[in-house]
């Protein structure tokens, strides 16, 4: 292209001049004339369009029917299969579609077809005129003089001070939407209950496991012993206790010092909620020894007591310290020793409260 | 108003039509309003059906959500299903997942009218952003809508308000673990945040309350302020009048189009049978939140795929994004012994925060920058504002990647590449993918209005090659008609403003950064095509009628 | 001529030929056996099975899992794994391995059901280890609820709520269930294929894998009430769906709209 002075910005110079306001400038042609449609000039168009149009208005007659008779002709008794609900949902959706798209493609076939095309060139008016404006600010003026509110600066002052304060119940009612939090995020469901240690038990039934149960590339999904029977609050309870029991290789555990009675014989204990935002971290993979979180990707590694080794958490899962009873079952010997699940303001100040 | 011409004949209406509305006139006087609108014109164009398409949604949304709620209940206690879906019978779960699945699987047409609610509540985001898209890349949020752009943000975040507090409504797995992500956002915040977290669920997650509350936002509040902001939003469309693409005959002072009556009406009204119809269509045929597959909420399991519907997926994108430790740096630190959570913060309210700022004062940004105080009725073509059509392609890719982030794992196991290299790559792009779609889309806009030149300078191609008795082949070139060529030629191509002194002779350092923004907002442009400019190139060409061509097919 | 004497000479050729001996030997086997065939289905091997199958472990196991399978750096022991851990594995392709990679995928079978029977018999004689399901665990005739419970608490999370799979680490993946017959889940949950932990009895009880079993069966053969299920994969697939394809319909019924008539 070089050889034209086709405004590339290399050599804009010569171009820039040219595209100014004060350079000559095309004139605007108007709107183009108006092109007849075949139905405008052929009566038999016309007319095959006049039953087009009825056609599809028929079309939306059938659809109509087609959904009152999937309706009552389908029953939903308790025998219904789900290839029954498929049918009729299928055929009441198409019946609808039929009503509808029929009816829509009719007008506007008509619209298109049948209806006067010329477009029209409608004239803008100014959003506001000065007139107006003036007589506006005029009628503003003598508002606030008659209301005499400038020279009343006490009852102005007053009653800004009165409705600057009005809002205030407003917020406050909403104080009653919850309890505080106080140390709630603190504690789960795992600390001994009067001396006696919670055992270990499956998720979703609560019957208890026995450390030989694990065998090694294991994992048990676990709740706290009694949790089934809790009335109010189990969810509550079990959106914090919920842990992921594991076994593995002794050897390729690496436990730092304090943690060493925290496992039994390989089998570990750890939070199944996530440090990140709380999804239950519930990929275990037996070969890798690594945790993952479905929801985000965080990714634990087991073997190193779960530090992060990837995505979005910045905290290890919490771990549960656990030993096996009298009777070989697995129990916790205390709750966590930190605070579950995702990171918030008080966090480390519930930590500091765990561990006085 | 009509009995007022009651002076010797009263005046008689032709039709049936006619005498019912003068029967309401009489006593409202609605004529007044009639003679306004009736006629009142509209331009067409296929990319300005996309605000109908979310209205049109909307009330899809209200008459089948009207339905769901005869037979909705909104409770969290505890029940055994016994309804008729077998997998699962006597499962304990709350009433709210238990009334949904009766909905699905025991009221006739309930599972019909929940996929046709869920499937356009996906249109209506969908279409407001395609909406909002086309706005921004014709100009159309110039002045005077600069408000009315405004409202139209609102109406997005309302819209995606509405979806999730809808999405989390049937307390299944998935929308419980959703509603889990945003308790673990809420708790990050800080200060506050654990006491929002108790407030909202009314004690510690989940709680029993939270569905209660979310019903009650998603079919009164956030219903009733979206239909408050589509009032103000078409009053002020009315009081504007429709914006109008360039070309011959069309100007900002005055709308071309088809008037209101009768084919505009019929159009648009014919349009919400349409899209209805469409929306019928998907929910015969395509299931969407299967929540009988997900099973009732509990906190132990998830299932993988865990995500939010499509407008809330860039949030959970950055969260995805988001290394939460580099190189034994920690994105979690305690400050003056309280928890700082940057790895869930910065995620959870950065990109989103700044997507909806500049979405927010775009129109003043480029207003100051640009100095262009006038009213615009015309759009641009995309291609004619290069930088501001690249400003928006980059922005766009920003959303992209992180919507794409969202899918992460999907892409993994869809595309069998490693999971992690998704997120790697992704993170890369999240930081590179904006610049070179800047680049690339000036560069293109740039060369199609070279093109447009070219073509406004020497004409069509024909596709027709000719050989010169010389031996030489050329293609013929046509010229333009005058509307066409208008249409190539006419439009504004502002060149930079430099700095300008203020009332006191000063150039501010503001009105500096102006200047500057101005010149990387105008440097590189193509301004159109002159008379003067197409005389030359015709007149070059005369004597031998296709030497432009000639020219042309030597230059490349 | 010339190509297949070069080929002859190959050091797989030996491979070659022995598998197309074993081959034909477990054709005539088959044939033989077609009558006893109800009674192979149990978990009883005979000798002459034991020994067939240390034959082709011999020939196409041992470079990987060691010279009486007792593991080498490729290829971890099979001592107690037990048969259905083979029959898992073989069973549904994925051993022999094709090359190393993230994981073993499922592929063409590579032997048929009696050297997979075979196999089976002789890793099952190294020691103890989970057994091939009897044939009233698979009955598909269990609680589905209960199993969908226990499904979703110890499997959803890789497998998907649908069964329709997902992403692990580093290019892992859980496999999507449907097709996959009752026995193979099974066997997959008894013994924990690579990294799939494993479900030993004492966690999820026979009683229990029976019920996932037919849990995932019937959820199979019900297929979506709402019609296509987009591949079950969530909000993702919807998202997509409603962009491309509801507002690609949209658009064009738009553009239908505005243009002019002819």
């Amino acid at each position: 292209m070089g050889n034209h002075s086709d405004g590339s910005p290399n050599h804009s110079g010569t171009v820039a001049t040219a595209g100014q306001n004060d350079v000559e400038k095309f004139q605007d042609p108007g709107l183009p004339p108006h092109r007849l449609r075949l139905a405008d000039t052929d009566p038999k168009a016309a007319k095959r369009a006049e039953r087009q149009v009825a056609i599809l208005f028929g079309v939306s007659i059938v659809g109509t029917l087609i959904f009152l008779g999937a309706y009552f002709a389908i029953d939903l008794g308790n025998d219904s299969t789900i290839a029954t609900i498929r049918n009729q949902n299928l055929l009441l959706g198409l019946g609808t579609a039929f009503a509808m798209l029929g009816i829509g493609t009719g007008i506007v076939h008509w619209a298109k077809a049948l209806m006067p095309d010329h477009e029209v060139s409608e004239e803008r008016h100014a959003i506001r005129t000065e007139e107006d404006r003036q007589a506006a600010v005029r009628i503003v003026d003598d508002i606030v003089e008659e209301t005499g509110i400038k020279r009343r600066p006490l009852i102005r002052n007053t009653l800004l001070g009165a409705v600057a304060l009005a809002p205030l119940p407003a917020i406050a009612v909403f104080g009653d939407l919850g309890p505080r939090p106080d140390d709630k995020l603190a504690h789960t469901m795992w600390a001994p209950k009067e001396g006696k240690l919670k055992r270990l038990t499956r998720d979703p039934d609560g019957t208890p496991i026995k450390a030989s149960d694990v065998t090694i590339g294991s994992a048990f999904h676990v709740i706290p012993e009694g949790l089934n029977e809790l009335h109010e609050g189990k969810l509550n309870e079990k959106a914090k206790a919920v842990v992921l029991l594991m076994r593995l290789n002794p050897d390729s555990l690496k436990i730092s010092p304090g943690r060493e009675d925290w496992s039994y014989n390989g089998i570990v204990a750890y939070s199944k909620i996530c440090t990140h935002v709380g999804c239950p971290v519930a990929l275990y993979e037996q070969q890798t020894h690594h945790l993952l979180c479905p929801c985000h990707q965080s990714t634990f590694d087991l073997t190193q007591e779960c530090k992060v080794i990837f995505g979005p958490a910045s905290r290890p899962l919490p771990q549960l310290p656990i030993a096996v009873d009298a009777e070989g079952y697995l129990v916790a010997t205390s709750d966590f020793k930190e605070p579950v699940g995702p990171s918030y303001w008080e966090r480390d100040e519930h930590e500091r409260l765990i561990n006085s | 108003m009509s009995a007022s011409s009651t002076a010797d004949a009263p005046f008689v209406a032709k039709t049936k039509v006619g005498r019912f509305t003068d029967f309401v006139d009489e006593r409202v006087g609605g004529s007044g309003i009639l003679r306004e609108f009736g006629r009142k014109v509209f331009p067409d164009h296929w990319s300005f059906m996309f605000g109908e398409v979310a209205l049109y949604s909307f009330v899809i949304l209200l008459m089948s959500g009207t339905f769901l709620t005869f037979f909705f209940d909104p409770s969290m206690a505890e029940t055994h299903y016994q309804g008729s879906y077998t997998p699962l019978y006597n499962v304990e779960m709350s009433v709210a997942y238990n009334s949904s699945l009766n909905i699905s699987f025991d009221v006739r047409g309930g599972l019909f009218f929940r996929q046709v609610h869920h499937w356009a509540a996906l249109l209506f985001v969908a279409s407001l952003g395609v909406h909002m898209l086309r706005v921004f890349f014709t100009g159309a949020f110039r002045k005077p809508r600069e408000m009315n752009w405004v409202v139209g943000g609102v109406l997005l975040i309302l819209a995606m308000a509405a979806g999730f507090t809808g999405y989390s409504l049937p307390d299944d797995l998935l929308s419980g673990n959703g509603l889990r992500i945003i308790d673990g956002v809420i708790k990050s915040i800080p200060v506050i945040g654990t006491y929002i977290s108790f407030f909202l669920f009314g004690g510690e997650f989940p709680g029993t309350a939270i569905i209660g509350r979310l019903y009650v936002l998603h079919i009164l509040l956030v219903p009733a302020l979206i239909l408050l902001m589509i009032v103000i939003h078409l009053f002020m469309v009315v009081v504007h009048k429709h914006t109008q693409y360039p070309g011959p005959g069309r100007n900002d002072g005055n709308v071309v189009g088809y008037p209101l009556g009768p084919v505009y009406a019929a159009k648009a009204g014919g349009f919400f049978f349409i899209v209805f119809g469409v929306v019928a269509l998907m929910a015969a045929a395509f299931t969407i939140n299967p929540i009988w597959n997900y099973g009732p909420y509990d906190p132990s399991p998830v299932s993988a795929g865990t995500q939010p519907d499509w407008y809330i997926g860039f949030v959970d994108g950055a969260l995805r994004l988001m290394p939460g430790v580099v190189n034994d740096f920690h994105f979690e630190y305690v400050v003056f012994g309280h928890t700082l959570t940057l790895n869930v913060l910065l995620p959870a309210l950065v990109p989103a925060g700044i997507i909806f700022t500049v979405l927010f004062t775009y129109p003043w940004i480029e207003r100051w920058i640009t100095k262009d105080n006038r009213e615009h009725h015309v759009l641009d073509r995309p291609r004619n504002a290069p930088t501001r059509t690249a400003i928006g392609v980059a922005g766009f890719t920003w959303y992209c990647v992180m919507w794409a982030a969202a899918g992460s794992d999907l892409i993994a196991t869809h595309f069998h590449v490693a999971l992690n290299d998704v997120t790697y790559w992704l993170r890369a792009l999240f930081f590179i993918g904006p610049v070179i779609a800047f680049v690339v889309t000036k560069r293109v806009a740039l060369a199609l209005q070279r093109k447009d030149r070219e073509i406004a300078l020497h004409g069509r191609e024909t596709g027709r090659i000719v050989r010169l008795p010389h031996g030489e082949f050329i293609e013929v070139h046509a010229p333009l008609d005058d509307y066409k060529q208008y249409k190539l030629v006419g439009f504004e191509s502002p060149a930079p403003l430099p700095a300008e002194p203020n009332e006191h002779g000063v150039v501010t350092r503001k009105e500096k950064r102006r200047a500057a923004l101005s010149k990387w907002f105008f440097e590189d442009r193509v301004a159109p095509a002159t008379p003067a400019e197409v005389e030359a190139a015709h007149g070059h060409g005369h004597h031998e009628a296709i030497e432009g061509a000639d020219q042309k097919s030597l230059s490349h | 001529m010339k190509a297949l004497s070069q080929k002859r000479r190959h050091p797989l050729a030996a491979i070659a030929l022995l598998l197309m001996g074993l081959l034909l030997t477990g054709g005539l086997y088959a044939v033989a056996t077609t009558v006893n065939q109800a009674k192979a289905e149990t978990t009883t091997y005979s000798a002459s099975d034991t020994e067939e199958g240390k034959k082709l472990f011999e020939a196409n196991c041992a470079t990987c899992h060691g010279m009486g399978a007792s593991g080498t750096k490729d290829g971890p022991s099979l001592v107690g794994v037990g048969a259905a851990a083979v029959d898992f594995q073989v069973g549904t392709g994925r051993m022999p391995m094709q090359m190393n990679g993230p994981q073993a995928q499922k592929k063409p079978l590579q032997f048929n059901e009696d050297q997979t029977h075979q196999l089976s018999a002789y890793v099952a004689s190294l020691g103890a280890g989970p057994a091939i399901p009897e044939e009233h665990l698979l009955d598909e005739k269990g609680d589905a609820a209960e199993g969908g419970e226990l499904f979703r608490v110890n499997c959803a999370m890789c497998h998907n709520a649908a069964a329709a799979g997902g992403a692990l680490t580093r290019g892992k993946f859980a496999p999507a269930l449907a097709d996959v017959s009752g026995k193979h889940i099974y066997e997959a949950m008894a013994t924990g294929p690579q990294n799939m932990p494993v479900f030993n009895d004492a966690n999820i009880s026979p009683e229990g894998k029976r019920n996932i079993v037919t849990f995932l069966k019937k959820i199979e053969a019900n297929g979506s009430p709402g019609g296509a299920d987009l591949g079950s994969l969530g909000p993702v697939s919807e998202g997509l769906f409603v962009w491309v394809a509801g507002l690609g319909v949209i658009i064009a019924f738009t553009i239908w709209l505005t243009s002019r008539s002819s």
